[in-house]
């Protein structure tokens, strides 16, 4: 299996503070990984980084390699904006955009990067829709504002908006968090079918959720990465003390 | 059973003081309405006699003659219109502009420095913008702004007669600087309000930094922006130094920028103090009131755009006038 | 992901990246324009204003029309007594509003009423306060007083010390005035404990803006304290003020005048600026300690 993504000594900063230290991590083609660890340890901030968006902080620097289908997103003269539509970002809370319709929601990616309007704007926004398994649920309220949806719909919208763009990589930043557990049930099921499509990074403060979904599992302290592996070796038999205390809930 | 008798007593003590307390803060927020209210009213009982003579035709009638003692303020309802309006135009674009600068793209101590800059704009009093539009704006404008206007664009009748330098677009001008602040400032305060994850989903969409800006920033805030504008009219409506001393005093209405004009407040300052008949300080006190009517609607629209939990202080900080 | 879109509709990524430059400089552009007129007031004001400064500026009256020489010390002094009358009727007043507004009963429909006014008080032209005055006071006392101008730039200043003393108390959180209660304290004794040891370099900030904003003021002015060539001989008498002065001079036609104008808009310029950066000073300051 060859990686879509790989990591090479990624460090990240915020003014002076060290955020990231030195993570190399490699993720296979249609995969799904999660990234665990206790508050402050680094996730949001690696994924962050693996489509430039650390760096949009005031004062915040990031370093080191993160190679995407084989090109180099850090290197000397790339454009962040070019390579964002390759890495898809899902957030924490659902947060469609309150001026857009639910189609248009979904289609202002492709809008942006130049798709007008026409059959084929509207054959991507429905194929996205589908995906999410929200083409039924609301293919009667295309032109309502995206934030008349309910909670979890609004994120299923959210992911099919990042999805009309076809990325290669889908980051989601704990995207049931601010969700209830029959909507986090729900994309759960829904991240697992994604799979097929599009290589997923998931952060998630929930253990149990890396469990159910993930094919590999990271766990990061204090900005590093302790161990990566298989889900079921990393929570059945961990190599490192540490990963151990975190998931036996020791501490975090 | 003398103990208990003083405590009821101080008790009491401390309820009277108490109530008189509550009574007087009361009575002087009343006394507030109640000023805003004599004011509608005396001006209204002063300018009796110009609207009991004129009636409506105060307000359509371009004849403006203290010999004659008849009076019509639309010479001063049109300098006032299209001076606020030049105001208007040239100060919304630049207002959103400064905004989006200073919370977008600027670093943060840029941002303050600047912030700060545009700000002290707004402290500037009125007289002393007056005084640089006099000896400053004006022979600028009339040396070399409205010559290239009228060469470039003077197939329009706005750019066309002799550039006198002060005149209404002097005027217009200077009102832009002095709304500038106020509609800067309220914008800077509701971009503020949006939240930043608003803006990294554009961002992870693949948008530009412009994109973003149109994207989450500005089309999510179209309304606060309008009530900051319309606040912004509000304040050039009611400027009067500095207009009175550029705006060049001449009741002529005319469609030339370049011409000189009057303003319903210029008009007032200039004729208050040596007006000699009644009739003539009846009708300066209607313009007044006519003034005061339009301000209070014009602010009173701006709030229904403008959310509440708004912080009106920043308001207060304004140009004295 | 399978790439069912051709790579060849996301072409317009050049235009976006032009315009997205052309905005920013355009922003940029902006900003520094709106900026201008701040630096080249200032400019002038300081390179035409101090040269005109001299002992004489703030120590002679007026000279006559035609006369060179003299200065603006009776406006100078004006002013300070203006600024004077207009705080001793307004700060008190607005702080009674603004405790009221703050302290009791903050949603009733009457306090959104005074709410209103307040902000609307704020909000009109101040050259109609001073009409207001003329009918109230200078009809009545048959002519022009420091007074009456005293009474009009009070009328202005209510409104910012209203609402900073609000927003200012509003910050105090409940459990200081609990505190107080359970002491046994009744509640104005409260309410004045919190106000002056609590708020007290706020409140001085209110006071300062309401001064930095009143010392500029000239048409309120124009027909209650209306001017004065002389040295001011009672609150009951016209009385002359820096910003009238300015004007008056600047509108003239004799140079000496206009020389001084600027002079008297640079001491106006720097009071009002040295008000705001000690306001800042202070606030940055209080907002340290919290």
């Amino acid at each position: 299996m060859n990686a879509i993504l790989e990591t090479r000594n990624l460090n990240a900063w915020f003014g002076n503070t060290q955020a990231l230290q030195n993570i190399s991590l490699d993720v296979d083609h249609n995969t799904i990984t999660a990234i665990i660890g206790p508050s402050g340890c680094g996730k949001s901030t690696f994924i962050r980084c693996l489509n430039r968006l650390h760096e949009e902080v005031p004062d915040a620097k990031a370093q080191g390699q993160v190679i995407v289908e084989g090109k180099d997103i850090y290197a000397p003269k790339v454009d962040p904006v070019a390579i964002r539509r390759k890495i898809g970002m899902v957030f924490q809370k659902p947060n469609p955009f309150p001026s857009l319709t639910v189609f248009e929601n979904v289609a202002i990616g492709l809008k942006l990067a130049g798709l007008k309007r026409g059959v084929a704007l509207k054959e991507v926004v429905e194929k996205s829709l589908k995906l999410t398994a929200l083409w039924d649920e609301v293919k009667d309220k295309l032109h309502t504002p995206g934030t008349s949806l309910s909670g979890g719909q609004q994120q299923r919208l959210c992911i099919a908006r990042a999805l009309a763009v076809e990325p290669a990589v889908l980051l989601m930043d704990e995207p049931t968090s601010a969700l209830d557990p029959i909507s986090t049930a729900r994309i759960e099921e829904l991240v697992t079918d994604l799979k097929k499509t599009v290589t997923i990074v998931i952060v998630t403060h929930n253990m149990q959720q890396a469990a159910r979904i993930s094919d590999k599992t990271a766990f990061f302290l204090l900005g590093e990465l302790i161990e990566y592996d298989n889900t079921s070796r990393i929570f059945t038999a961990p190599k490192d003390k540490k990963t151990e205390r975190y998931i036996t809930g020791r501490f975090g | 059973m003398q103990i208990k008798h003083n405590t009821k007593n101080k008790l009491r003590e401390a309820h009277l003081a108490d109530q008189i307390f509550y009574w007087v803060l009361k009575l002087s927020s009343i006394a507030l309405t109640l000023v805003l209210f004599l004011i509608a009213v005396f001006l209204y009982k002063q300018a009796l006699p110009a609207i009991k003579n004129f009636g409506w035709r105060f307000l359509h009638s371009s004849v403006w003659d203290p010999v004659k003692d008849t009076y019509g303020s639309l010479p001063v309802i049109y300098g006032t219109v299209v001076s606020s309006l030049i105001a208007i135009t040239i100060a919304t674009p630049l207002s959103i502009g400064v905004a989006l600068f200073l919370t977008e793209i600027a670093p943060k101590h840029l941002s303050k420095i600047v912030g700060f800059l545009v700000e002290m704009l707004a402290a500037i009093p009125s007289v002393v913008y007056g005084l640089w539009g006099i000896f400053v704006l004006a022979p600028w404008l009339r040396r070399d702004v409205e010559p290239f206007l009228a060469s470039n664009l003077g197939f329009l009748p706005f750019f066309q007669g002799p550039p006198y330098g002060v005149g209404m677009l002097c005027a217009g001008i200077i009102l832009a600087i002095m709304i500038t602040p106020t509609i800067s400032s309220i914008c800077r305060e509701i971009f503020h309000t949006i939240p930043q994850i608003q803006r990294e989903s554009a961002l992870a969409l693949g948008a530009t930094k412009w994109e973003m800006m149109q994207l989450s920033v500005l089309k999510s805030t179209k309304k606060g922006i309008t009530g900051a504008v319309i606040l912004g009219l509000g304040r050039a409506l009611g400027e009067t130094m500095a207009v009175t001393m550029v705006i060049g005093n001449r009741h002529d209405i005319s469609l030339s920028f370049f011409a000189p004009s009057s303003t319903m407040a210029s008009i007032i300052a200039n004729e208050y103090a040596e007006a000699t008949t009644d009739m003539h300080v009846a009708a300066l006190v209607e313009i007044g009131f006519v003034l005061l009517a339009v301000t209070f609607v014009i602010n009173s629209i701006a709030r229904i755009f403008i959310s509440r939990g708004f912080r009106w202080t920043n308001l207060f900080k304004g140009a004295a006038k | 992901m399978e790439r069912h879109l051709s790579e060849s509709i996301f072409k317009n990524y050049w235009k976006r990246k032009t315009i997205n430059v052309f905005f920013h400089i355009l922003l940029i552009f902006g900003t520094i324009l709106a900026t201008t007129p701040l630096f080249s007031v200032f400019g002038y004001v300081v390179s035409k204003g101090i040269p005109a400064i001299d002992f004489d500026f703030f120590t002679q009256l007026p000279k006559p029309i035609g006369e060179t020489g003299g200065g603006m010390a009776n406006a100078l002094v004006g002013t300070c007594t203006l600024i004077l009358l207009a705080s001793i009727i307004g700060i008190p007043w607005g702080i009674s509003v603004g405790t009221y507004l703050s302290e009791y009963q903050a949603k009733s429909k009457l306090t959104q009423v005074i709410r209103f006014s307040a902000d609307m008080l704020a909000s009109i032209p101040s050259i109609i306060i001073g009409l207001f005055i003329y009918a109230l006071i200078v009809i009545h006392m048959k002519r022009f007083s420091a007074l009456a101008g005293g009474i009009a730039l009070g009328i202005l200043i209510i409104p910012t010390v209203a609402r900073t003393t609000e927003e200012l108390l509003k910050m105090v959180p409940m459990h200081i005035r609990e505190a107080g209660l359970a002491l046994g304290l009744p509640r104005w004794k409260v309410i004045l404990w919190i106000v002056l040891s609590g708020s007290k370099s706020a409140i001085i900030t209110g006071i300062m803006l309401s001064i930095a904003r009143v010392a500029g003021e000239t048409a309120p002015l124009l027909f209650t304290a209306f001017g004065n060539h002389f040295w001011q001989s009672g609150l009951d008498q016209p009385i002359a003020s820096l910003p009238v002065q300015i004007y008056t001079y600047a509108i003239s036609p004799y140079e000496d005048w206009h020389r001084q104008a600027w002079a008297g808009a640079f001491v106006l310029v720097m009071l009002v600026f040295t008000m705001n950066l000690l306001i800042r000073l202070i606030g940055l300051r209080w907002g340290r300690k919290n």
